[in-house]
């Protein structure tokens, strides 16, 4: 048995899929990055290793911010193109564009033929991130998901802030305000969405199909806004937070040819 | 990773700005007129013509930040703090040892920072017309050019003849033609020499402060570089081929240029300040020197004019010339001009060009390398 081993190290998770020859997916492994990709890199080795790999029988490509820390990679590949390659194979089409909201970036990627066509990623700043929502779901003392459940049933409320640290001073004025903390959260999912909006309209969607992928794919309330702010429907499933480990793993397996 | 290959008596930007200052100190000590300048606008013949050296004054550094930040606003572009802190700290010894500062009024940023500037040392600010086909655009600035011819007659107790200019005309023409000749070599494929090298070369050469030498120089390099292409290189498969556009990159060569060679891509040009867009558009010999300097000056294609189709004419040209697969912007942060034309670029070079365009907009801190790699790796892997 052959194995084609994707590690996405992200800046908050560590994502690992292991793809058999025919593509199907034979582990999954998710853990938190910590403060070191090194040893996050040889606590997946070690694991990979009890779930059986026969290493001698495996090809590994590195992703994510941590891509160079995987001592016993064949090759790193930017998150970017990982992420389409992957976003790809899960939802079937070779013509998408992908919208991944991770820890510290969001990106905006444009695949058509199966091929990365174009992509936008957020600046140096954290508006529009998951380290965002993380950010402000701390200082509403609730878990990020609670909080994508609470925004369903908030509203009427906005932050101006683009910036997280004047964001969170804002959220810090209307919780002293004694603003009801659902239409706090509503304000949070809508200022992210509004960031990631804005950056879609530099990138030409064309109508085209959309999926979001990374560690929010799966907090409804904030896919069923996002499709609001963009004025598309927008596919997202359980798998979506691997899709730049999946595309790394496709990776390997064409590194084979 | 690949790291660059350089040949063997490569030097590199630093010590060429060292020994450059060593050169400038003796060129003092034997009493040589130094003016110091800051762009491509500057008609460097009336310098010449003054028998005075031009020499490029430090608009990089991100140590010269912090000094520039104690009186200019933090969100302003990288080039204009770090000149204005190179000049205030001492640490440009070009500015130094300079007896004026030749400066224009480019973006705005640029302009009211010479206003301060003015305070340390007499600085000639040349007013330019904010765009290029204006009605009196040309007369306008022509003033402008004859009152330069004046202030540095005052300044140095001089007289500028015609005869003085023709020559500094001639001889920067042929100053021109080197550097484009050397540009040019990026027009073989696969290109011969790493545009990391061909970077600095070009940078340091602004402190070779001999023409003639220069000039020998870099025909001699050329040559060089056209016989290694025949030896070495011909009918050898091309990494991808990218075409820097945007603002002077001259301060993040290392961040940037140097990244993409070594992230597995060749850069063959510059279609910005650093590169041959000037060095192509020779001073018309044959007409009044003042008028001649006038016209050639006002043709130089930066985002400042209003509008701005020189760009996209050199743009074209250069993408088909050499030979290119991807075209890679930079925007220095705060740089508005640039910044707003960079939409246009981008459906002109994908829609009118069909090849990918990317935008990075970034300063001289070190702090998103991270992010720059990951922008920069994920464009030259859909190049292919």
């Amino acid at each position: 048995m052959k194995y084609n081993i994707g590690i996405d190290i992200g800046s908050t998770c560590a994502k690992t899929v292991v793809l058999d020859e025919n593509k199907n997916i034979l582990h999954r492994l998710l853990q938190p990055t910590g403060w070191s990709s090194v040893d996050t890199a040889e606590a997946i080795h070690t694991k990979l290793s009890e779930l059986g790999v026969d290493w001698e029988q495996a090809a590994v490509v590195a992703t994510g911010y941590g891509r160079i820390s995987v001592p016993y990679a064949d090759k790193s590949v930017t998150e970017i193109t990982c992420h389409g390659r992957g976003a790809c194979h899960i939802f079937g089409t070779q013509n998408l564009t992908v919208i991944d909201i991770g820890g510290q970036d969001t990106k905006l990627i444009c695949v058509e033929d199966g091929m990365v066509k174009d992509f936008i990623m957020n600046d140096k700043c954290s508006a529009g991130t998951g380290r965002f929502l993380e950010i402000m779901a701390n200082t509403l003392g609730v878990r990020p998901e609670d909080l994508c459940k609470l925004a369903a049933t908030g509203g009427n409320t906005t932050i101006s802030s683009m910036c997280t640290v004047f964001a969170e001073s804002e959220v810090i004025s209307l919780i002293g305000r004694g603003e009801k903390q659902e239409n706090i959260a509503f304000a949070v999912v809508d200022s992210i969405c509004q960031k990631v909006s804005t950056q879609a309209g530099r990138l030409d969607l064309k109508g085209s199909t959309v999926c979001l992928t990374g560690g929010l794919c799966e907090f409804e309330y904030l896919k069923a806004r996002l499709e609001k702010s963009i004025g598309a429907s927008v596919l997202a499933c359980p798998d979506g937070r691997y899709a730049g480990a999946i595309g790394a793993a496709l990776s390997a397996a064409a590194l084979r040819k | 990773m690949q790291p660059i290959k350089l040949p063997e008596d490569f030097v590199t930007y630093p010590e060429a700005r060292k020994n450059a200052f060593m050169a400038l100190k003796q060129l003092k000590e034997q009493g040589r007129r130094v003016v110091g300048t800051f762009c491509t606008y500057t008609p460097q013949e009336l310098v010449d013509a003054a028998d005075a050296t031009p020499v490029s004054l430090c608009a990089i550094g991100e140590e010269n930040i912090p000094p520039a930040e104690k009186e200019l606003p933090k969100n302003l572009c990288p080039l204009i703090k770090a000149s204005y802190g190179g000049a205030i700290t001492d640490r440009c010894p070009f500015f130094y040892f300079s007896d004026m500062v030749l400066a224009e009024t480019t973006c705005d940023g640029k302009k009211k920072m010479y206003e301060y500037l003015g305070k340390l040392k007499h600085t000639h600010v040349m007013q330019l017309p904010p765009g290029q086909t204006g009605a009196g655009a040309l007369a306008f600035w022509k003033l402008e050019i004859e009152a330069l011819r004046k202030d540095l007659e005052s300044f140095y107790g001089i007289t500028i003849s015609d005869e003085k200019l023709r020559e500094a005309i001639h001889l920067r023409n042929r100053e021109r033609k080197a550097i484009l000749d050397y540009y040019e070599v990026g027009c073989l494929k696969p290109s011969p020499i790493s545009g990391y090298e061909l970077n600095t070369i070009i940078t340091s050469n602004e402190y070779a402060f001999d023409i003639e030498k220069k000039i020998a120089f870099l025909e001699k390099r050329t040559a060089e570089l056209k016989e290694k292409y025949e030896t070495e290189c011909k009918g050898k498969p091309s990494r991808p081929r990218i075409l820097i556009s945007g603002c002077p990159t001259h301060g993040v060569i290392d961040k940037v240029i140097r990244r993409i060679e070594e992230l597995g891509a060749d850069v063959v040009g510059f279609e910005n300040c650093c590169g041959p867009r000037e060095k192509k558009d020779p001073v018309d010999e044959s007409k009044d020197p003042i008028t001649a300097i006038a016209e050639k000056y006002l043709r130089v294609n930066c985002s400042v004019m209003s509008p701005n189709p020189g760009r996209l004419e050199a743009l074209s040209q250069q993408i088909d010339d050499y030979q290119v697969d991807g075209v890679i912007e930079v925007v220095l942060m705060a740089c508005h001009t640039f910044a707003i034309e960079s939409d246009n670029m981008k459906q002109f070079v994908t829609k009118e060009k069909g090849i990918p365009f990317l935008s990075i907009t970034t300063d001289y801190s070190t702090t998103d390398q991270g992010q720059i790699d990951t922008r920069l790796g994920a464009f030259i892997e859909l190049l292919g």
